[in-house]
């Protein structure tokens, strides 16, 4: 069993992506061998209200059982309350605010009160650190990064906050885990789209100073080609178990 | 056969302590994935002892040897570029002889001088003298002067290809950073640039725009620092074209371009 916790559905503002459309994401499922994908409307990410999206992404989501609905929070927006209840009551897995695509102050009033509320619903919060390389961005596409300070604070500021953190690299994993105390760092998983591979090995020193139970499996699809994810797990000497916590356990455990 | 035409390996002489798990690392990840040759440079000292883009005619020289003497160790998994700094253009005129004579099939320019400087003809008469392809460091869609390093982009790999037209030129890492779109336009028509498909982008839609851009013919597969990416980039490549075709981006391509019995089947 594998669990994409990254992927989206819709077309991307900044460049022509193939294999925007749910048929397409089907396929590369099928392709890389990935069972269930939780996805998130794309095009919403960019748009003045992004819950406008929330709809249509519920009914493509009912219609395809290999995928889960992640819709889109913005906690600036009156009644984004009735965001969180409905996701609850729709089975999703998570809900996601990136809050400088929607132009939030990423640790501010709005995010907290949002990561208190997921908690209380006992609901995931999903981030994205980018969803490209900040050197290939399109140059009127100037949201900035997410900081590794801005999930520390959040992490902090409800106990019952719980943090899915996609596209993160080493650096950026290493400075909010051993930023954060135990009972913090418990409360965050990081996708493993973003984490190099040999020969730096980036992603087997994750897994042995800060563990295998902290990853889940993501590939950033339709914008990343999924196998790189894939390849990741298949060049590493996972013991029994390992594998299939990040492939699947883990996020189980969270939804 | 599968063949790395952008490959690093490192050495006691840089600042990294852990020079011998990396290119360890590399060499089982490359088994794992069924890599047959590694095609890899050294770049002088990595900045120890002068800038890792900009280095010194003797980091440069240590570089060198020791690479000669990993492909020594190996002599059926490691093939070796040549790395020079054209400012220094005798010496590295007399480094690229001198490690052709030893083994090397290629040479590696990274970011010491503008690719479309005429302090790089001297090299790049040399590399069609002894009929070696030149792997130049890129990036994709320089808007402007990033420190640490004289960038190349495509449009001016390719003023130097045209310049040079019987030589072959690698186009580094399309993954590796920046604007590929903006690299591929400007080597759709430019016949002896290939374009080496390493680097950690991953980006859907990518390597679709390499073949249309250039064509099978003109892709060479290749991994720079993340094997895993480049792992996942051959395999989606299974899925987008036929064997036939996968073959010329995993070997024959490279075949053509490396000398004569460079690579163990050819």
């Amino acid at each position: 069993m594998r669990i994409d916790v990254n992927a989206f559905v819709g077309a991307y503002p900044w460049r022509k992506v193939p294999g925007t459309s749910p048929d397409a994401l089907l396929r590369a499922l099928d392709r890389s061998a990935i069972d269930e994908a939780w996805i998130s409307h794309l095009p919403g990410l960019f748009w003045r209200d992004p819950t406008e999206g929330n709809a249509w992404l519920y009914e493509t989501a009912r219609a395809q059982q290999r995928f889960k609905p992640v819709p889109i929070v913005h906690p600036g927006l009156a009644g984004w309350e009735d965001v969180v209840a409905n996701a609850v009551n729709a089975g999703a897995p998570a809900v996601r605010c990136d809050p400088l695509y929607l132009g939030l102050d990423p640790a501010g009033g709005a995010m907290r009160v949002c990561a208190a509320a997921c908690g209380a619903a006992r609901l995931p919060l999903l981030l994205a650190v980018r969803l490209e390389d900040g050197r290939q961005r399109h140059p009127n596409d100037g949201v900035p990064e997410l900081p590794a300070a801005a999930v520390r604070a959040l992490l902090r500021s409800d106990q019952d906050a719980r943090l899915i953190v996609t596209h993160a690299d080493r650096a950026f994993i290493e400075e909010v885990h051993f930023g954060s105390t135990p009972e913090e760092s418990r409360r965050v998983w990081w996708d493993i789209c973003w984490i190099w591979g040999p020969p730096e090995d980036h992603l087997a020193t994750l897994l042995t100073t800060i563990g295998h139970e902290r990853f889940v499996f993501g590939t950033g699809q339709p914008l990343r080609i999924p196998e790189t994810s894939v390849a990741k797990l298949d060049l590493l000497e996972l013991p029994p178990g390992a594998r299939q916590a990040i492939e699947c356990d883990n996020a189980r455990r969270i939804a | 056969m599968l063949v790395d035409i952008h490959a690093h390996f490192l050495y006691g002489r840089t600042p990294r302590a852990d020079w011998r798990e990396r290119n360890a690392s590399r060499l089982a990840a490359g088994e794992r994935i069924g890599i047959s040759v590694h095609v890899a440079s050294i770049l002088g000292s990595w900045g120890l002892t002068s800038p890792l883009y900009f280095p010194s005619p003797a980091d440069v020289t240590a570089g060198n040897d020791a690479l000669l003497e990993l492909q020594r160790a190996h002599p059926n998994r490691i093939r070796g570029y040549a790395c020079v700094n054209p400012n220094f253009t005798e010496h590295a005129r007399r480094e690229i002889a001198r490690c052709l004579d030893a083994g090397m099939v290629g040479i590696k320019l990274a970011a010491s001088r503008r690719a479309n400087d005429p302090l790089l003809d001297p090299v790049c008469a040399l590399a069609r003298e002894r009929r070696v392809p030149v792997l130049h460091h890129i990036w994709q869609h320089r808007r402007r002067d990033w420190p640490g390093q004289e960038a190349s982009d495509a449009p001016e790999l390719c003023a130097l290809a045209l310049r040079h037209p019987e030589v072959s030129f690698i186009l580094a890492h399309i993954g590796g950073g920046g604007d590929w779109r903006h690299s591929l336009r400007a080597v759709a028509d430019v016949g002896n640039v290939y374009v080496d498909l390493s680097g950690s982008g991953v980006d859907g839609g990518m390597l679709e725009a390499c073949v249309a851009a250039v064509g099978v013919s003109r892709l060479l597969w290749g991994t720079d620092l993340t094997m895993d990416t480049g792992w996942a980039k051959l395999r989606y490549l299974e899925s987008l074209l036929g064997k036939e075709e996968l073959v010329f981006v995993r070997w024959k391509n490279a075949a053509r371009i490396f000398p004569p019995g460079a690579f163990p089947a050819d």
